[in-house]
């Protein structure tokens, strides 16, 4: 074993034009930058997405408000949803997976950097286009601007005759144009987890992190083709008198909601996938102990993504499908809970006779464990396909599912967001802010999203710019909508905590947390070229074996 | 002043890993397979029930010539890619300019059947259900037909100036991958098209 | 109407008069228990863990034994969920048989049901009866079932039937018949709303079905089989109804208003609210709503016709003849 010491002196330069510095992000296909710019973009639209968010809850806090119309009301709930889930929890998992997976497997870059970019500026295109909707919808007066059909745009209400102007079309073009930048990501996380991996990072050797990546990638190869097939197809019905979508020709709206769900259920594993891979590289670093069981893990991940190809109509069970039909979805569902278990209970083994250190990010990663259990729960209730006949379209399901985005994938990030902070900029966040943030946000979360299921159960219907008083939904939305502004505090924080710690925030040194994968061999920020040498590695934990040499994980795996 | 610390051990072996090209264009192949997939799955689905205007049976005449044209320009880029191997450049060349001209006649061919369907049989995109997924889903194809085109003619021109050598045969032969599909495609749109719609 | 302060709500899921919500109840009465153990137990671990492996104050630093993992363990938290999965998947396979593959008896109500946007249409085949926005069914004696069944169909886009204390909703999609069915053994009122986005009111496409007695609905059924009566007082209303643009979408048996775009209004104070549901059915509302329906249901599909103050009194007094 040789040991070789490399020196860098940083030198200091006077600070280039903001000009060529500007130039210098805009062309750069660095997958650190480009990484930081999805993120960047993603925080943005985390906080229109919110705002969004709140403008609905302000609107329901009581019966028969008049805050907004019925129709900014309807624009509202559809930009919020496709905000959300295109332009900033997809970005964000690109951004983190582009910032570290070729870190994390001792490479210098991305396979293909210049597809890198190339992709990351379809994405942020595609964004921009969706509001410019705001101002440039023109059309029908009353019917141009903000697309209102709902994220999932169901047919044929996005026909011309039922969605005349262009709100539609802004909808339909930005997500197919940021859908071809979410296949060319995902072709290159492939690429580079498979061929560009160091010497001796065997696929049984690298972190959980990319094993989990490579399954996202997968899965958005197969998935996200059948909804730009779908939006080709809509255009085709809106533009070229196409009818494909088209009833009074014959053709089917139920098979817009197959194409759709087909992508939209394997969709939400694209996000979830990335938050359990950032709980499964915190939670053992927090709890000083290796992951439990990591074959099993990657095995259930796999079959995780399988079985989400087979599970899409379990969001059709109210559309009139056979008996036949339903029990065949209930079935692939319900099946899908057994690898997520596993994952779960592989989590609380891995913490088992640990040290638990529970620093900011491991605090958002237990709170996840907490929340995607419920948040499993519930959608095993769902699955059950009667009880799916009370529920669905009720904010039960709307509580379940927020439930999953926020309380397991956006409680993760935050958790993500504090760990590799140090790496990404060299400095420390405060603690004390990232542990008011975290309490704000979870006394939120509860309140909205906990309440949140008592008015479906009460039979709220969801998508409703305004409520009947009387049915007893009042108090529950009254409480759902003090919970977000917990939310939006602790947001506030959070986004406050990392622009100070970013300039004035202690330095944080290449490893800050003692822990044990290839990203935190390297300064931080890593240099453009990442590693000086590129590392040769005998196991899944190389830092572990470099500082416990008596006591190396290869011995063991 | 930062250091870092890298600890090599010995490698006992060689290291190596797929081609990164090579598997970025099956991971495109996949993208592009499921885009296909749902336009066949709707062609399929819509058999028989288009409430008016020509069936498939009355206006469909199966391109066997067409097909043939295309199925061979599979075998022809193969052989420009083993012949750029062998770094035999006139014939690379040759089958290499063959390929696009079979391409070419292919899509020259289909402007034909279609202009013939639109003006002779009255079958247009908005006719009904069989003329929305027939156009739909063999514009696809043909599109994808015009990108391959498009990328082969950009190869024809480089070589024309003397710059692709043998050093390019594993590129060319990673391009020539997503002509295979394109060809695949087309096996399947037939079928589907051409024998089970019909 | 039942808003019964034990039901939490007039809407509760858990509050079930008809068969199908009935087994629906059931079924997730087992659900619910089944994942209120697993939650206590995993719940239970989760504190557990969290509690007992902190790291002490006064700890060390050395790090813990390194576990990689046990096949036995995995194992066991494999096979006891899938055991979980069959017996969930059994219970919930029994139950969608039971609702979704009974046949229609002899003597079942048959009602069609068309979604618009944003009204509902009720329409009795075997009665011929044309109503609109208020159904009303007969009382089934759990003795002798006399269900209603229902044909789901649309005239426009998406919706859903959903009135929770009688069954599970169902989607009305254009081209694809559904079909549903109730039996309700309380008699009173039962509320409900669509429940698929359908455009700009959904929110307003609200539903109230009234379950009669066996009298009752025969009598109701009779009223809405007979035509208008013509009525004298309100004939100027009628004619300025005949002569606008009303009577391209609405219809009233009798006369020759036949338009079906909008709600038929033949017994139209036999309805309790207006604008399908959207407001009570009073002189006052129902002024507003002619004069500008935008003033209850904003980007409903009624026009303003711009009738002058006199004209709206006119056709409301004649709507108001209309029993």
């Amino acid at each position: 074993m040789t040991t070789a010491e490399i020196t860098l002196v940083r030198t200091d330069v006077r600070p280039r034009p903001l000009v060529e510095r500007l130039h210098e992000w805009v062309t750069t296909v660095d997958h650190k930058r480009l990484g930081v710019m999805y993120i960047v973009y993603a925080l943005v639209f985390l906080v229109i997405g919110g705002i969004e968010a709140t403008i609905m809850r302000i609107q329901l806090v009581a019966p028969h408000q008049d805050f907004v119309s019925p129709q900014v009301f309807n624009r509202m709930f559809t930009m919020h949803g496709t905000t959300m889930i295109f332009f900033v929890a997809m970005p964000v998992m690109f951004g983190f997976a582009n910032y570290l997976v070729p870190l994390m497997i001792g490479a210098r870059d991305m396979a293909f950097p210049r597809l890198n970019a190339f992709s990351f500026w379809l994405t942020a295109f595609g964004g921009l286009l969706l509001y410019f909707s705001f101002l440039g919808g023109s059309g029908v007066y009353g019917a141009g601007n903000a697309p209102d059909v709902g994220w999932f745009a169901y047919a044929p209400l996005t026909a011309q005759t039922f969605s005349p102007g262009h709100s539609t079309d802004y909808w339909t073009l930005s997500l197919l144009v940021s859908g071809f930048g979410s296949i060319g990501t995902a072709i290159n996380i492939l690429a580079t987890i498979l061929c560009m991996r160091c010497p001796g990072m065997t696929l049984g050797k690298m972190p959980l992190f990319t094993w989990l990546n490579l399954t996202m990638s997968g899965l958005v190869l197969i998935v996200v083709s059948p909804l730009s097939a779908a939006q080709i197809m809509l255009l085709v019905d809106r533009y070229l008198g196409g009818h494909f979508f088209d009833t009074q020709a014959g053709g089917s709206a139920v098979i817009w909601m197959h194409f759709f769900w087909v992508f939209g259920h394997p969709e939400v594993y694209v996000l979830v996938i990335p938050a359990f891979a950032f709980a499964s590289e915190i939670i053992p670093v927090f709890s000083r102990k290796a992951i439990f069981g990591y074959p099993i893990m990657v095995a259930a991940t796999v079959c995780i993504g399988f079985i989400s190809i087979s599970v899409w109509a379990h969001h059709m069970f109210t559309v009139g499908m056979s008996p036949a039909g339903n029990t065949f979805f209930v079935l692939s569902t319900m099946a899908i809970s057994v690898p997520t278990g596993i994952k779960l209970f592989n989590w609380i083994a891995t913490m088992w006779g640990g040290k638990i250190q529970f620093g900011t990010p491991m605090l958002f990663c237990a709170a996840f464990l907490f929340q995607f259990l419920i948040a499993g729960l519930t959608g095993i209730m769902l699955s059950v396909a009667p009880f799916d006949w009370q529920l669905a379209n009720s904010y039960f399901v709307v509580a379940h599912f927020h439930y999953v985005i926020v309380g397991a994938i956006l409680f993760t990030l935050f958790g993500a967001f504090y760990y590799w902070f140090p790496k990404f900029s060299g400095r420390m966040y405060r603690e004390t802010l990232g542990k008011l943030h975290f309490w704000l946000f979870i006394i939120g979360f509860h309140l909205t999203f906990d309440c949140m299921h008592v008015p479906g159960i009460l039979g709220m219907p969801r998508r409703i710019y305004t409520y009947e008083p009387g049915r007893g939904w009042d108090t529950w939305n009254l409480l759902v909508t003090i919970g977000v502004f917990f939310q939006g505090v602790g947001t506030l924080v959070f986004v406050g905590n990392l622009l100070w710690s970013y300039f004035k925030g202690e330095i944080a040194g290449s490893d800050p947390w003692d822990a044990w994968t290839l990203e935190w061999t390297t300064e931080s920020p890593p240099p453009v070229y990442n590693f000086a040498e590129i590392p040769v590695v005998k196991s899944r934990r190389p830092l572990w074996d470099l500082k416990h040499p008596e006591d190396p994980d290869w011995k063991y795996e | 002043m930062s250091s870092a610390t890298a600890t090599i051990h010995e490698t006992d072996g060689v290291w190596t890993l797929p081609a990164r090209g090579r598997v970025g264009m099956y991971a495109l192949i996949v993208a592009e397979a499921a885009i296909f997939t749902i336009f066949v799955v709707a062609y399929l689905f819509y058999v028989g029930k288009s409430l008016t205007g020509p069936m498939p049976a009355d206006v469909l005449h199966a391109p066997i010539f067409l097909t043939i044209c295309l199925l061979s320009s599979s075998l022809t880029i193969h052989l420009a890619v083993t012949a750029l191997r062998g770094a035999r450049s006139s014939a690379f060349l040759m089958w290499w300019l063959l390929t696009i001209v079979l391409g070419t006649v292919f899509l020259g061919g289909t402007a034909r059947e279609w202009d013939r369907l639109i003006y002779e049989s009255g079958l247009t995109i908005r006719t009904n259900l069989f003329g929305t997924s027939y156009y739909s889903l063999v514009g696809l194809h043909a599109f994808h037909v015009s990108a391959g085109l498009l990328g082969l003619s950009t190869v024809l021109v480089f070589a024309l100036r003397g710059d692709v050598g043998r050093e390019h045969s594993e590129r060319l032969d990673v391009l020539s991958l997503y002509w295979h599909f394109v060809d695949v495609v087309w096996i399947v749109v037939f079928t589907v098209v051409y024998v089970i719609g019909r | 109407m039942n808003t019964a302060a034990p039901l939490f709500s007039p809407t509760n899921i858990f509050a079930p008069v008809s068969t199908p919500a009935d087994s629906i109840f059931e079924l997730s009465l087992f659900v619910l228990s089944v994942t209120a153990v697993i939650f206590v137990i995993v719940f239970g671990l989760l504190v557990y863990v969290v509690v007992r492996f902190r790291r002490r104050a006064d700890d060390d630093g050395s790090e813990p034994p390194q576990v990689y993992g046990s096949y036995e363990v995995e194992l066991a938290w494999t096979i006891v969920p899938m055991l979980i999965v069959v017996a969930l998947f059994l219970a919930t396979a029994r139950v969608i048989a039971s609702v979704q593959l009974t046949a229609a008896p002899p003597n079942a109500v048959d009602v069609v049901v068309i979604g618009h946007q944003y009204w509902w249409e009720y329409r009795y085949p075997k009665l011929n009866v044309v109503t609109a926005n208020e159904l009303h069914v007969p009382v089934s004696d759990p003795a002798h079932p006399t269900p209603t069944f229902m044909t789901l169909l649309s005239a426009d886009t998406d919706h859903s039937f959903w009135v929770p204390r009688l069954a599970g909703k169902t989607d009305l999609i254009p081209n694809h018949p559904n079909s549903m069915w109730i039996d309700p053994h309380e008699t009173g009122v039962y509320l409900g709303q669509c429940a698929q986005y359908c455009g700009t009111q959904h929110a307003k496409m609200l539903l109230r079905v009234y379950v009669d007695s066996r009298e009752d609905f025969d009598r109701w059924i009779e009223a809405q089989r007979r035509p208008a009566q013509a009525n004298a007082a309100a004939s100027r209303g009628q004619q300025i109804f005949e002569t606008t643009a009303c009577v391209n979408c609405h219809a009233v048996a009798g006369t020759p208003a036949d338009g079906r775009f909008g709600p038929d209004l033949t017994h139209f104070m036999s309805r309790e609210t207006i604008a399908s549901g959207a407001a009570l059915n009073t002189p006052d509302n129902l002024r507003l709503w002619i004069r500008n329906p935008d003033a209850l249901k904003p980007g409903s599909r009624m026009p303003a016709m711009n009738l002058s103050d006199q004209d709206v009194n006119a056709v409301a007094d004649y709507l108001e003849s209309l029993r």
